[in-house]
């Protein structure tokens, strides 16, 4: 199975076909629906976001609580179309790779086709299981969120497939 | 009449095993289907994704920790025995108590805001749940419990047929629902079918209809025989696990029913992810 680094070159981002399976390791950020909320409005009000995406991949999930011994809880995708809405925003701004679970919105794929970016899937409900891949969990910003909060995580084989690849090919469209 | 007193503290210990094993360890009805599913499928990325599922089942169970990290909101059917006093704080307020011990003290993740619309802020310990509570005859206490994740819930619908709509009309919707659900509930999903009632009622209808085993069928024989018909429409859909494809798109439709309106047939459908959490205990 191929594997990539996070964050990915450009080289591996326009290698993935829609379909493919890889493992991945490397840095990514989490940030689901309280912190792209947050985000989109710092954009909107002309303001910086707290990290810098450009290149980066946003992991849109909410952990739950690591119990003691562990590095984090399970952590499985959540449904990527609630971050729809503030997607193109990130993607114009540099963001590389997305990673959740389930369809995309029309306005998400054209902007992944104009900024050359892919979006990869987990598979929803292996939590336990994707959690085996996360080495290393660092809180980044947005403390106050709880789970909703931007964390860095150093991830090793996390085992993700190519659901829209950088010229819009998609996997749910059969 | 004698009445039979329960301590509140007996009532909120059950409550809280409850959610910690609901959210531990899939059902047997569910793991012995999602492995009956592998068999069957003939697309080697459907039985990768069920082997991803069947694993972290497997994981979760040897662990002691949550199958997925949306462990829910609290949602519990009582049937509270008439002859029942529970004693000390009170039957709801134990119940909370119960709910927040198992969240806090279980590892399970805390999902549930104060304000739906303008505050949004997490309450830190999942409460309040859900309860449907109905008074029955007797002096016990019965739980059936689960923890509801909202990628599923989320992908829900009620709709008021008419009469003239007929079983067409129920199939259609619930089929319908199910398609635009595509892959976002988390598929295979258990698909949980209210019909009659009153609008509010069929929704209940339809969550009681998650919390039972897929492995039941409506005691009424042509009901029985439209769960076994939805299941068979659903999974010709090509939605699959994960909605990557593949023939299992559901693990099985169960329906409730309950009498309704000479003008009016209410439906409704209440998805649930393969992650179908729910157990029950009698105090």
């Amino acid at each position: 199975m191929k594997r990539i680094n996070f964050p990915i070159t450009d080289e591996q981002l326009l290698s993935l076909s829609c379909g493919e399976r890889v493992l991945a390791s490397g840095y990514l950020y989490t940030a689901r629906d309280a912190a792209h909320k947050r985000m989109y409005e710092l954009l909107q009000n002309g303001e910086k976001l707290p990290i810098d995406i450009k290149g980066q991949a946003i992991y849109y999930v909410g952990a739950a609580p690591a119990k003691p011994g562990y590095v984090i809880g399970p952590c499985g995708p959540t449904s990527s179309y609630r971050m729809d809405k503030y997607a193109p925003s990130l993607l114009d701004l540099g963001l590389k790779v997305m990673i959740g679970k389930g369809a995309r919105g029309q306005d998400v794929i054209d902007s992944m086709i104009k900024n050359q970016a892919v979006y990869l899937i987990a598979v929803g409900g292996a939590a336990a299981l994707i959690a085996k891949s996360i080495k290393k969990v660092d809180l980044i910003c947005y403390e106050d969120l709880g789970t909703e909060a931007i964390y860095r995580y150093e991830v090793e084989d996390m085992p993700l497939i190519t659901a829209i690849d950088s010229k819009g090919r998609n996997i749910y469209v059969r | 009449m004698k009445v039979r007193e329960i301590a509140a503290q007996e009532l909120s210990s059950a409550v809280e095993k409850l959610f910690k094993e609901c959210n531990y360890y899939i059902g047997d009805d569910i793991m012995d289907e999602l492995t009956a599913c592998r068999e069957n499928e003939d697309s080697q990325l459907a039985k990768d994704v069920l082997t991803q599922i069947i694993d972290n089942d497997k994981i979760a169970a040897d662990e002691q920790i949550p199958m997925c990290q949306d462990t829910g909101m609290a949602v519990l059917f009582v049937e509270y025995g008439d002859r029942v006093v529970v004693d000390g704080e009170g039957f709801d307020a134990a119940v909370e108590s119960g709910v927040r011990n198992a969240y806090v003290s279980g590892y399970l993740r805390k999902s549930v805001v104060n304000d739906p619309v303008f505050d949004r802020v997490n309450t830190k310990d999942n409460t309040p749940a859900v309860i449907h509570t109905t008074i029955v005859p007797g002096d016990k206490i019965r739980i059936t419990a689960g923890g509801k994740g909202f990628g599923s819930e989320n992908m829900s619908a009620v709709k008021m047929l008419t009469p003239s709509a007929g079983v067409e009309g129920v199939k259609q919707f619930v089929l319908d629902t199910v398609r635009y659900a595509g892959p976002n509930p988390c598929p295979p999903i258990v698909v949980g079918v209210g019909i009659g009632g009153t609008f509010e009622k069929a929704a209940q209808l339809a969550k009681k209809a998650t919390f039972r085993s897929i492995k039941t069928r409506h005691e009424d024989a042509r009901y029985a025989q439209l769960e076994e018909e939805l299941l068979g429409e659903i999974n010709k859909m090509n939605i699959g696990p994960a909605g990557l494809g593949g023939k299992t798109t559901a693990l099985g439709v169960n329906i409730e029913t309950y009498p309704t309106h000479i003008a009016g047939m209410p439906v409704a459908v209440n998805i649930c992810c393969h992650a179908c959490r729910h157990k029950s205990v009698e105090i």
